[in-house]
């Protein structure tokens, strides 16, 4: 591990112990819960819940986070590409800097169009 | 001296600064996200006239601590069907997640916990993308429809937009050819020009996603309050509820710092290359100094002693401060000279975040919430390809100035106005695809039957 990243992982720890610290030692100098049974129930606005929450959901989140999945990896690819563009300019390198990326950008847009034309970004 | 005492001595020898940052991020960063809690309550207040919160202290200055010191010693429930220890996890994994982030932000070319780590920005935003996870269990652990609910919606929405704000940090670091926090404002001193002037639409495509993952106003579909009670935090009470309160205004300040770092100049004063602008740094003393005498005129008015004194109090500070300004500068010939940069990069950085928190609130005053399927046609149909789209055009702008010698303003002007035209053919195109959507969606009505349809 490169030595900058140390005082990262301190302070990781030293975040990480400030919620569950708190949580602990609060837990025992604030007044002890009182009440009935029903207290412990889910909030569904005074209705008693009929249904599991442990049901089935609306499948389209399922798409919605394959897609994030595909285009976010996507980002990840465009990150070092980014990151070393001026220096591909810098050296006159533009249509190696360019090209690349736009037959990606590219392929990228064909399948949007084609997710668009399904109808796959809907969410209704 | 013990081998052991010896090596956490020369440990602390070298890295007491960083340590230094670490502490006093997760000591204040808390405390800052809950006085922001009470300059948004002051600032919808004046925004439809009236006075906001005023009895705890001058102005309601104190209420933020009555309100944390509240919130730690009320009862604290975990309902009997949740998942009771991912029930007790979620939101220290929100709160975590969020404050680690703030770990590789810098605040001014000094403050910083993570010193020249070579990622920079990509570790704010790949922790911060740890945030969601927290909200998603959250939900699912309570054991309750409207939680679930409301984290289902939250996730689908933080992940979308999520990708439309990569997408925009991309055009950012095109130009800037580093993710190193310090190299992105430096960067940005050497070309002289903010990134916003460079990569204006990247800019506005962050500024939207940014609202829509810290999940406010016009976005604040999860905790719609009129459909969803509370959305993913309906089961949560006392502290652990506030730890989610307090990820969401921490979050404000680090996706408002990344737009700040990378789109407006970091830590730069404004026109940080004209020499004869360099009078703007009186700013912070003149600034600090009127508060101060505001706070000394108001202190007479005040209805009780203590409250006076706090004022004097408050007005002491801001001179204290004022003063270690003012001998900061290069010709005051002390010691403190040599924390010019840092301190001036402080003020200029908090000054720029400030601003872009405002303009949250000032949204979330003015626009009404968006439906959930216009929200996420907003993410996907029209954002992701705009952002995918500048992404290209600056990329075209960069090489047309680098090899054909143009103007960089000038193939900025072209670019983007290309952008804006692709801008507005994905409107034209959605508004007719969502014309047919409406009129299919009311043709078949038993989606409405659908209770978990989001």
């Amino acid at each position: 591990m490169p030595p900058a990243y140390i005082p990262l992982l301190l302070f990781s720890l030293l975040v990480l112990a400030f919620p569950v610290v708190t949580l602990i030692v609060f837990k025992y100098l604030r007044p002890g819960s009182r009440g009935g049974p029903a207290k412990f129930q889910p909030y569904e606005c005074g209705i008693l819940p009929e249904t599991s929450t442990r049901g089935r959901y609306f499948a389209r989140f399922y798409i919605i986070a394959m897609l994030f999945m595909i285009l976010n990896v996507e980002t990840i690819f465009l990150f070092p590409w980014a990151v070393l563009f001026r220096g591909w300019l810098a050296a006159h390198l533009a249509a190696f800097a360019l090209l690349p990326m736009f037959v990606f950008l590219g392929v990228l847009l064909v399948g949007y169009v084609w997710l668009y034309k399904k109808g796959a970004l809907d969410l209704a | 001296m013990s081998p052991m005492l010896h090596s956490i001595l020369a440990f602390v020898q070298t890295w007491w600064v960083e340590l230094l940052c670490a502490v006093l991020i997760v000591l204040v960063v808390p405390l800052a996200a809950s006085y922001i809690v009470l300059v948004e309550r002051k600032v919808m207040a004046d925004m439809q006239a009236r006075l906001g919160p005023m009895r705890v202290g001058p102005h309601g200055l104190l209420q933020p601590i009555a309100d944390a010191l509240k919130l730690l010693i009320k009862e604290d429930l975990i309902p009997d069907n949740a998942d009771q220890f991912i029930f007790w996890l979620a939101p220290v994994l929100s709160m975590t997640a969020v404050l680690t982030s703030m770990g590789a932000v810098a605040i001014g070319p000094w403050f910083q916990v993570a010193r020249d780590i070579n990622i920079g920005l990509l570790f704010v935003v790949g922790v911060g993308a740890l945030g969601p996870f927290g909200i998603v269990l959250g939900g699912w652990a309570s054991n309750n429809h409207y939680s679930i609910i409301g984290a289902l919606r939250s996730t689908a929405q933080l992940i979308s937009y999520e990708t439309a704000a990569g997408f925009a940090l991309v055009s950012g670091f095109l130009l800037a050819g580093t993710l190193n926090v310090r190299a992105i404002v430096e960067t940005q001193r050497t070309d002289q020009a903010w990134y916003v002037f460079l990569a204006p639409v990247g800019f506005f495509t962050y500024l939207i996603a940014s609202i829509a993952e810290t999940n406010r106003v016009p976005f604040d579909l999860p905790e719609a309050e009129s459909e969803l009670v509370a959305g993913y935090m309906t089961e949560y009470s006392g502290f652990r509820w506030s730890l989610y309160f307090l990820a969401e205004y921490a979050n404000m300040i680090v996706v408002a710092s990344v737009g700040t770092t990378l789109f407006l100049g970091g830590w730069l004063r404004p026109f940080s290359n004209v020499r004869w602008l360099a009078g703007l740094d009186a700013a912070p003393t003149l600034l600090l100094a009127a508060g101060g005498a505001y706070c000394v005129f108001r202190a007479g008015k005040q209805p009780a002693r203590v409250q006076s004194m706090f004022m004097w109090a408050v007005a002491f500070g801001c001179f204290v401060v004022a003063v270690i300004f003012t001998l900061a500068l290069p010709f005051s010939h002390l010691p403190l000279e040599r924390m010019h940069d840092g301190l001036y990069g402080a003020f200029w950085f908090l000054l720029k975040v400030s601003a872009y928190i405002y303009i949250f609130m000032w949204l979330r005053f003015t626009l009404p919430r968006f439906r959930f399927d216009q929200l996420m046609r907003l993410g996907w149909h029209i954002l992701i390809p705009l952002a995918l789209v500048n992404v290209a055009d600056v990329g075209i702008a960069l090489a047309l100035s680098s090899e054909f010698g143009i103007n960089r303003w000038v193939a900025m002007v072209i670019t983007t106005a290309a952008t804006l035209g692709a801008a507005m053919l994905l409107l034209h195109w959605n508004d007719k695809y969502s014309a047919a959507a409406s009129a299919a969606l009311l043709a078949d009505s038993s989606i409405a039957e659908d209770t978990h349809a989001g």
